[in-house]
């Protein structure tokens, strides 16, 4: 199929000559000859592109956005198909992993090195860990005033098995100056505007989360080559944190000697006040600070909600919780709206950022409607509010406990 | 190959020869896409064509892109689904003022062009028809599907 063609004819049937004068003079299109817009194309159903599952929800398809419903992940380990994609850019055609490289540069790299993706595999020792990326505005929906952006409900989550190395040791091979203060990664991604000097996002993780053991260069999830979609075929992984500073289709990292200044590391995104706002709050851009650990958080992934069951019957609940700090102490189930909590069976995690598993086994009181609410509580012992947390302009960091609809009858 | 007759060597022949002048074809038209200039800034992909949008809608509403039909429908298919889908509209909501923060963030930092004269229209249309909706902290949980739970 020549695209070039396609275009020309696409042009030539949307009369391109009334639109400018719709949009007035001024307005100059640099029309790429060789593009063809997704919508014209008549494939922008996530199933066919990405082998995504039927009931995985489009926010975006311009960029990607797809996000899961706490029923699709039930699996201790999300498969690729549940996997939400948050994308900000468009996605790269034609990666060529044979000549794929990652150069290592920056003002506090004792020297620019560039590794070919075979050097990394072969000269680095692999690790493989469960890690849990979830994106910074998971929940942004139900914040009020409504905060702008992809509105996620609870599904930008997942826990896959990540496989590559550590950060840690290529920055060991490669030798940082005293005064690293950040990473910031770059990627292939074009950005939306199509301008070939801009990234669509350019994020990264302060020096001591880039020296953590579960900090990878992943290559491999769920033990296949990474999906195009989520990072094919190289992507920093640093759990806990916003999952945007989860680079994909990286080529270079920057270490730098200050807060890395790439593509949306500037408020307001992923930043939320630094100190507490009434909602509503206009906040200025110097009040904002970037967000790091993610909170403590539970999703209860079965059964679906809108469960109807009889009264004899008992309800076997199960779900995961996760947190950005150390660990999740416990989760406990309401079915009085937090009147009383009772204690879930909660799992350790396999590895520090993997969620853990609960379950529980709950009865109710009479016939009627109920909600079963679920809520963590990690280490340092603060829990999931029921109530959205604090409001913030981007809506960010929504933790509030999730809950499923059940009725016995 | 030695034992096909001699009509069927001339369409093999024939068949290899089109594929290779069709290769050389696209080769060279590719080639006429032209790379951007060092720091040149190439706009954004072409609009959605704006023409024959009244036969597109539907109970209100414009079909391929889900906005909601009213005055100034062509404006926001024509400037906001240039770079981004529709999706990232309608499934957002902001009064006039944040409806133009947004617009301002977009062409400080993501090279959306200035709207001119027609940046009121634009906004007066996204905030009639996207406008907030107050639900309040934790709002009932709506649009519940019931099933049967089977043990």
């Amino acid at each position: 199929m020549n695209k070039a063609s396609n275009r020309r004819n696409f042009l030539k049937k949307a009369g391109f000559s009334s639109l400018a004068t719709l949009l007035g003079a001024e307005i100059v299109y640099a029309l790429p000859d060789g593009y063809t817009p997704l919508v014209l194309q008549g494939n922008n159903d996530p199933v066919k592109l990405f082998g995504k599952h039927k009931d995985m929800v489009v926010l975006n398809d311009q960029p990607w956005n797809v996000e899961a419903q706490a029923h699709l992940l039930d699996d201790p380990i999300t498969p690729a198909d549940k996997m939400f994609i948050r994308n900000n850019g468009i996605i790269p055609e034609n990666i060529d992993v044979d000549n794929w490289t990652l150069t290592i540069r920056g003002e506090s790299v004792s020297q620019e090195k560039t590794y070919s993706l075979q050097d990394l595999k072969s000269n680095f020792r692999q690790h493989s860990y469960q890690l849990v990326l979830e994106c910074g505005g998971n929940g942004r929906s139900e914040y009020y005033p409504p905060a702008d952006g992809n509105q996620w409900t609870i599904g930008a989550v997942s826990c896959a098995k990540w496989t590559g190395i550590r950060l840690a040791d290529v920055l060991a091979d490669v030798g940082i100056k005293d005064n690293a203060v950040y990473i910031g990664y770059y990627g292939a991604d074009t950005h939306l505007s199509r301008d070939p000097n801009k990234y669509p996002i350019s994020r990264g993780i302060p020096i001591a989360k880039a020296m953590e053991d579960q900090t990878l260069l992943a290559y491999a999830m769920n033990d296949e080559d990474i999906p195009i979609a989520h990072g094919h075929p190289l992507r920093l992984i640093a759990s806990g944190f916003p999952a945007s500073v989860s680079g994909k289709w990286i080529h270079s990292l920057a270490v730098r000697d200050r807060v890395h200044d790439g593509e949306k590391m500037a408020p307001p995104s992923y930043s939320v006040p630094c100190e507490p706002v009434q909602p509503g709050t206009n906040v200025p851009n110097e009040d904002m600070c970037i967000i790091e650990q993610m909170p403590v958080k539970s999703l209860i992934t079965y059964p679906r909600s809108g469960a109807m069951l009889s009264a004899s019957q008992r309800l076997p609940i199960r779900g995961h919780a996760w947190t950005g700090t150390t660990k999740v102490s416990k989760v406990e189930y309401s079915v009085d709206f937090g009147a009383s909590w009772k204690p879930c069976r909660l799992d350790a995690a396999v590895n520090p950022y993997a969620w853990q598993h609960f379950e529980a086994e709950v009865s109710f009181p009479q016939k009627g409607y109920y909600e079963v609410w679920a809520k963590a509580t990690d280490n340092t012992g603060l829990s999931q509010p029921m109530l959205t947390p604090g409001w913030n302009p981007k809506g960010y960091l929504n933790n509030a406990c999730h809950r499923i609809a059940v009725k016995v009858t | 190959m030695l034992h096909l007759p001699n009509n069927l060597r001339i369409l093999i022949g024939g068949a290899v020869l089109a594929l290779i002048l069709t290769g050389i074809a696209v080769y060279f038209q590719s080639r006429t896409d032209t790379l951007p200039a060092d720091g040149e800034i190439r706009n954004a992909d072409k609009p959605l064509a704006v023409e024959g949008i009244e036969s597109e809608i539907k109970d209100g509403i414009h079909e391929p892109t889900g906005f909601i039909a009213d005055e100034g429908l062509d404006l926001v298919i024509a400037h906001c689904t240039a770079c981004h889908s529709a999706k990232l509209v309608t499934q957002n909501r902001a009064d006039r003022e944040g409806w133009k923060k947004m617009i301002r963030w977009m062409q400080d930092t993501q090279n959306l062009w200035e709207l001119g004269a027609q940046e009121a229209a634009i906004l007066d249309y996204l905030s009639a028809n996207y406008a907030p909706v107050s639900r309040g902290r934790r709002p009932p949980l709506t649009g519940i599907e019931w099933y049967e739970l089977k043990d």
